[in-house]
């Protein structure tokens, strides 16, 4: 293990290896002090950035942070890794490579084209030297484009999950919220459930239902239901409507364990899903949620900072080549992030790490009760979410996730981010808001009080 | 079309607001611009207001082991290693253990009882102390009487600040207890700010897991009520002692769940 050290005045620092190096490096966050890897104080935080800044990229190609033996994401990490893509940057230290990002040069074809030559420990890396700013800058030079039923990630855009969950996965009450949602312009990403029960039949219950919505409205989006991949399997099986497979991942093979999903299993799904043929103009038909602290939550984390393995998820990730990935960033707690200020840095290192290695980033802008958290700090990382081109958030009626028992963004939250930086809904699904009379022509909510003529029907049905 | 006449009304309202029978998600709350008009914004303001208020409300000790002692029961008042609420909010560990004080003091009562109970409680703020002033000792009120019938030999009942789950494990392991049931308060939500959780674990040790314990989560006026949830524990307590065990395999007989709530 390579021993790495820096003198600052008469101080000396040394650093046991590189997961040692990259923890010490990381911006401060309860989840690194709870696993004991954290910088003991500000200056030993610094002296590791400065001592990263002068690491060559390439030293992550040669030195793992879990070994390669034991861990099949380190494994996919470096069996698939493209050398000839890295190579615009392979000479470079991280501290060189930010530069580099922050240049002209590294406009949205360059960063895509060196995707595939980024590891994620390159990203997270370089990210442990950047400010803000810089986490936006680089995150919005980034361009990541989906398609399945409509187009995600185009410039100047941003999309929305309805979320439109009931702690009994009772259908109408679920119905009520989807109808909600829709008239407030929210549904582009995906209109996904996160259900109650795992039960395979209720999960098909669900999944005709939207089925039912999105072809009898003839909306121009996809459905999900976020029970465990092997539930949406069987679903499959017995014929259920299935447009997209959900599955939370992580960043080690033993965090995965813990979700009970194995690289295999999800090569398994996503060729399931595109048998089935349903995407109209693309064919991703993965989602994926990740979120920091979940290995070490996991007890699977090999002494690796939280963040860096968060990056290691997007490698899993990008392997599947999903239509939708979000950062859940707040919903695990204040032991792993505390308060406001450590949930938005993080938020925004997901999505330009995320973004980096080429994946349709968006992000859970959330926190629970117990964190030191409110809707002020949302509103400032959904705003500059907004800024670093995110491509899509949730929407959820007024916050309020009462079968998760945590707060998002809701649907209004959307219009605000929408309406200060002019980002408009995907391109297909804000054709079909004009065309039903929901949004008006500047994309401002046209519903008073006479609604769409189909949804007076349905309204009449359900009441 | 704007009559002059009518004064203009900031706030759209929706009209499909008879949905919210079928839901208790915030539905309809109508707009002003695409935004949130005042009263669902202050409405929201308020749930969260007081969720935080009780996530940050000291445990009153001294006024619950009165009201325990009133009633009788035996108590022992504890802290876990966790010092204060910043660091027990930051370190799940430290809330799982004792504080060696409290270890010691706890450790002198087990030396000086007659036998090992056989059922131990302990109640613990958890994440909300509000859900064991509003609800521990009505609980125990409507539980005990029911366990003592039956013949259960209860030991002295532990309370214990900035208590996580887990920390029932090492009191039970300390008393000698065959069974130990910690009542803790859960994580609030927005419309749940009150609500307690009951952990049973048999054979309670230092490093029992999760997959090890039942759990019966809402108890709270507006959710399942003492008396319902008593009936509850006290069926999984006898079969525990009957069949020697807790957790998965007497979770999937009983119909309880482990939440993801509080741990």
């Amino acid at each position: 293990m390579p021993v790495y050290r820096h003198t600052i005045g008469t101080t000396s620092y040394r650093f046991n290896g590189l997961c040692d190096l990259l923890a010490k490096a990381s911006p401060a966050r309860s989840g690194d002090q709870l696993a004991g890897i954290a910088a003991l104080d500000a200056a030993e935080r610094v002296a590791a950035q400065m001592v990263l800044a002068d690491l060559p990229l390439t030293t992550f190609l040669n030195e793992t942070v879990v070994p390669y033996a034991s861990d099949d994401v380190t494994r996919l990490i470096i069996d698939t890794h493209q050398p000839a893509a890295l190579a615009p940057v392979a000479h470079l230290t991280v501290g060189d490579f930010r530069n580099w990002l922050l240049g002209d040069t590294a406009d949205a074809a360059a960063l895509a084209a060196l995707a595939p030559g980024l590891t994620p420990e390159m990203a997270a890396a370089v990210s442990k030297l950047m400010r803000i700013q810089d986490l936006i800058l680089v995150g919005h030079k980034c361009r990541v484009v989906t398609a399945f039923r409509n187009t995600i990630g185009l410039a100047g855009r941003m999309a929305t999950r309805l979320q439109p969950n009931h702690p009994t996965d009772d259908p109408t009450g679920v119905a009520a919220s989807i109808l909600d949602g829709l008239l407030y312009g929210s549904g582009d990403a995906v209109i996904g459930i996160n259900p109650a029960s795992d039960s395979t039949a209720a999960v098909i219950t669900l999944l005709r239902m939207l089925d039912d919505i999105i072809q009898s409205y003839r909306i121009p989006t996809q459905s999900c239901v976020l029970a465990h991949v092997t539930t949406q399997l069987e679903a499959i099986n017995q014929g259920a409507p299935v447009d997209l497979v959900f599955q939370s991942i992580a960043g080690t093979q033993a965090a995965n364990a813990g979700f009970g999903v194995t690289l295999d299993l999800l090569r398994e799904a996503r060729d399931a899903a595109l048998s089935l043929k349903r995407g109209t103009l693309g064919d991703n038909v993965m989602y994926f949620e990740t979120g920091q602290g979940s290995a070490l939550s996991a007890n699977a984390h090999y002494g690796v900072d939280q963040q860096t393995l968060e990056a290691r998820a997007y490698a899993v990730a990008r392997h599947f080549k999903p239509l939708l990935v979000n950062t859940v960033v707040g919903f695990i707690g204040p032991e792993y992030l505390y308060n406001g200020k450590q949930i938005i840095r993080a938020g925004l290192e997901d999505h330009c790490c995320g973004k980096l290695l080429g994946l349709p980033m968006g992000c859970d802008v959330c926190y629970t009760n117990h964190a030191e958290a409110d809707q002020d700090d949302m509103d400032v990382l959904l705003t500059l979410l907004g800024a670093a081109g995110c491509n899509y958030i949730m929407g959820i009626p007024g916050s309020d996730d009462i079968m998760l028992n945590y707060q998002t963004t809701s649907f209004h939250d959307a219009l605000y981010v929408r309406q200060v930086l002019g980002l408009r809904p995907a391109p297909e699904f804000e054709a079909w808001l004009h065309h039903l009379g929901i949004f008006d022509g500047n994309n401002r909510v046209a519903v008073t009080s006479a609604l769409p003529e189909p949804f007076v029907r349905t309204l009449a049905q359900l009441t | 079309m704007t009559n002059p006449l009518v004064p203009h009304q900031p706030v759209v309202a929706n009209h499909w607001e008879t949905l919210r029978r079928f839901t208790a998600a915030r539905i309809a709350l109508g707009r002003a611009g695409g935004s949130l008009p005042t009263a669902p914004h202050l409405a929201f303001q308020l749930a969260h207001a007081q969720a935080r208020d009780a996530v940050q409300l000291p445990l009153d000790q001294a006024g619950v082991a009165s009201d325990l002692q009133t009633r009788g029961y035996q108590t022992v008042r504890l802290h876990s290693a966790a010092p204060d609420r910043a660091t027990y909010l930051q370190r799940p560990d430290l809330g799982r253990r004792l504080a060696e004080p409290s270890r010691e003091t706890l450790a002198a009562l087990a030396a000086h009882a007659a036998a090992p109970p056989e059922l131990a409680f302990v109640i613990g703020d958890g994440l909300s102390a509000r859900a064991i002033h509003e609800n521990a000792v009505a609980f125990l009120d409507q539980i005990a009487p029911r366990l003592l019938a039956a013949g259960w030999h209860l030991g002295p009942v532990s309370l214990v600040a900035q208590a996580r789950v887990a920390i029932g494990d090492e009191i039970g392991q300390v008393l000698g207890a065959a069974i130990v049931v910690i009542l803790i308060g859960e994580r609030p939500g927005l419309s749940s700010p009150d609500s307690l959780g009951a952990y049973l674990t048999y054979g309670p040790r230092i490093g029992v897991t999760d997959a090890q314990r039942n759990c019966i989560s809402n108890i709270r006026a507006a959710g399942l009520s003492h008396e319902a949830a008593a009936h509850k524990l006290a069926y999984l307590l006898d079969e525990a002692r009957r069949r020697k065990l807790s957790g998965v395999l007497l979770k999937d007989e009983a119909g309880t769940r482990l939440p993801l709530s509080a741990d």
